[in-house]
């Protein structure tokens, strides 16, 4: 049998152990979707601070605990928040706290987006849905330091103009220079004054330089996969793109298998993975 | 606008770009420009299709009737993009209303003249169906996507305990 070095097994469980995080507020962003936002000033009595792209794992007590991407600023340490669509019992229960409430935080975990290399490229972010919450630290981190980017063009799709998320921001980031937000619904009706139709439509306004543009996208699988079928249309290459994949995780630290995906896990390996890492995987059906 | 002058302007709408310039003046025959106010309709449900649109700038919708549910906008159509391919396909109808959600910059192309010239040239007609055709596919395809409703919630997608 192996032994775990004892080095090894103490990082193993210190990163298990949840601790304590009090709720500052609760935002609700659309019927079903809520952001919540944690108080880190004081936490393990040491300083927290994450990688844009990556997630926590957030416990509800009594309830149980999830996998929830990080979708606040980097580089506004203090303050942490979760965007997240009310789906089950744990997300249901988060839902239901109030101000000074406890949950249980560990992490940051996971893979981030490619910051550095995106250093004076151009930058095109395609967000589906809840996909624009994992996407929004990185839209913070090139905003902080705009100059050192080229051009930025923000694709956001979502299922009616009623679950558009962050509409305030989208609409100031429309008007950094240089920078270009463009929003599409699946369904709206006549006081809808936006496109409609999938988020892949909306490349038909913009123009991607191939040579120089790095693609950050993120979004159901179904929606990813066209999207990167269109940004390679456009040139890309498959390297020029990166994915945020999403499955349920357990333990967060590539021990429990849950959220293996072919030979990755997706909490350990991703949850930001350059296309070609996994392209392959994305077409295999019940994985 | 003189004809050489809207030559060269379809040129750069991205359905005719790298059309050569022989079948780009027939098409030029045919089509002039047009500003379309804000609110206005271009054409409604069963209407004869007399013409299609390239569209320059501005944002047109396109509804449906729903029943009870009124008319739903299912599609907006915008700048680079092609309106309508009812005037190529018997009986030459309109399936939908189209409304401009904002000011519309087009060129409208007369779509009897577009036949005419489809017919006797066949060159130009092969052009036309081959441009088409990719408009179609991408929409068809955009279509299955949306069909898909891939924001909704499939039940027991991300399991009851999230």
């Amino acid at each position: 049998m192996t032994e775990i070095a004892p080095q090894t097994a103490e990082l193993l469980h210190r990163s298990m152990v949840p601790c304590l995080a009090t709720v500052r507020r609760i935002v609700w962003e659309t019927d079903d979707t809520f952001t919540l936002l944690i108080d880190t000033a004081q936490m393990n009595g040491s300083p927290y601070s994450f990688k844009p792209g990556q997630f926590n794992m957030i416990y509800a007590f009594g309830t149980g605990e999830s996998a929830i991407s990080i979708s606040s600023d980097p580089g506004k340490p203090g303050m942490l928040a979760h965007t997240i669509h009310r789906v089950g019992s744990v997300t249901s229960a988060l839902s239901r706290l109030k101000r000074g409430s406890l949950i249980g935080l560990r992490g940051p975990y996971g893979t981030a987006w490619p910051l550095e290399e995106a250093a004076g490229k151009d930058i095109c972010i395609a967000a589906g849905g809840i996909g624009l919450a994992p996407l929004r630290p990185i839209i913070y981190s090139l905003i902080r330091k705009r100059d050192l980017y080229g051009r930025i063009v923000i694709l956001y799709g979502a299922r009616s103009p009623l679950d558009l998320l962050y509409r305030v921001e989208l609409e100031q980031w429309n008007k950094l220079p240089n920078t270009e937000v463009i929003i599409t619904v699946d369904r709206g009706d006549s006081t809808w004054k936006g496109h409609i139709g999938v988020v892949t439509n909306l490349f038909s306004y913009i123009k991607l330089d191939s040579e120089s543009t790095i693609a950050m996208v993120c979004g159901p699988e179904v929606m990813m996969k066209y999207t990167v079928e269109e940004l390679q249309r456009r040139g890309l290459s498959q390297d020029q793109i990166y994915i945020s994949m999403e499955r349920n995780m357990k333990c967060g630290v590539g021990l429990c298998g849950h959220c293996q995906f072919g030979p990755k896990f997706i909490c350990k390996d991703g949850p930001v993975f350059r296309l070609p890492d996994v392209y392959y995987l994305l077409e295999k059906k019940e994985l | 606008m003189e004809p050489q002058g809207l030559t060269e302007s379809l040129h750069k709408h991205p359905f005719l770009s790298n059309m050569n310039e022989e079948l780009l003046k027939t098409l030029t025959s045919c089509a002039s420009n047009i500003v379309v106010p804000e609110g206005a309709r271009l054409f409604k449900e069963g209407e004869d299709a007399k013409t299609f649109y390239l569209i320059r700038s501005g944002r047109i919708a396109l509804e449906l009737p729903g029943g009870e549910r009124g008319m739903i906008r299912i599609q907006t159509i915008g700048p680079g993009e092609v309106l309508g391919w009812s005037w190529l396909i018997s009986p030459y109808r309109w399936h939908f209303d189209a409304y401009a959600v904002e000011q519309v910059h087009a060129f409208a192309i007369d779509a009897t003249c577009l036949r005419t010239k489809c017919e006797t040239d066949y060159r130009f007609g092969y052009e036309m169906l081959r441009r088409f055709s990719e408009v179609l596919e991408r929409r068809l395809e955009a279509t299955r996507l949306q069909l898909l409703d891939v924001y909704g919630n499939a039940p027991g997608e991300r399991g009851e305990n999230y």
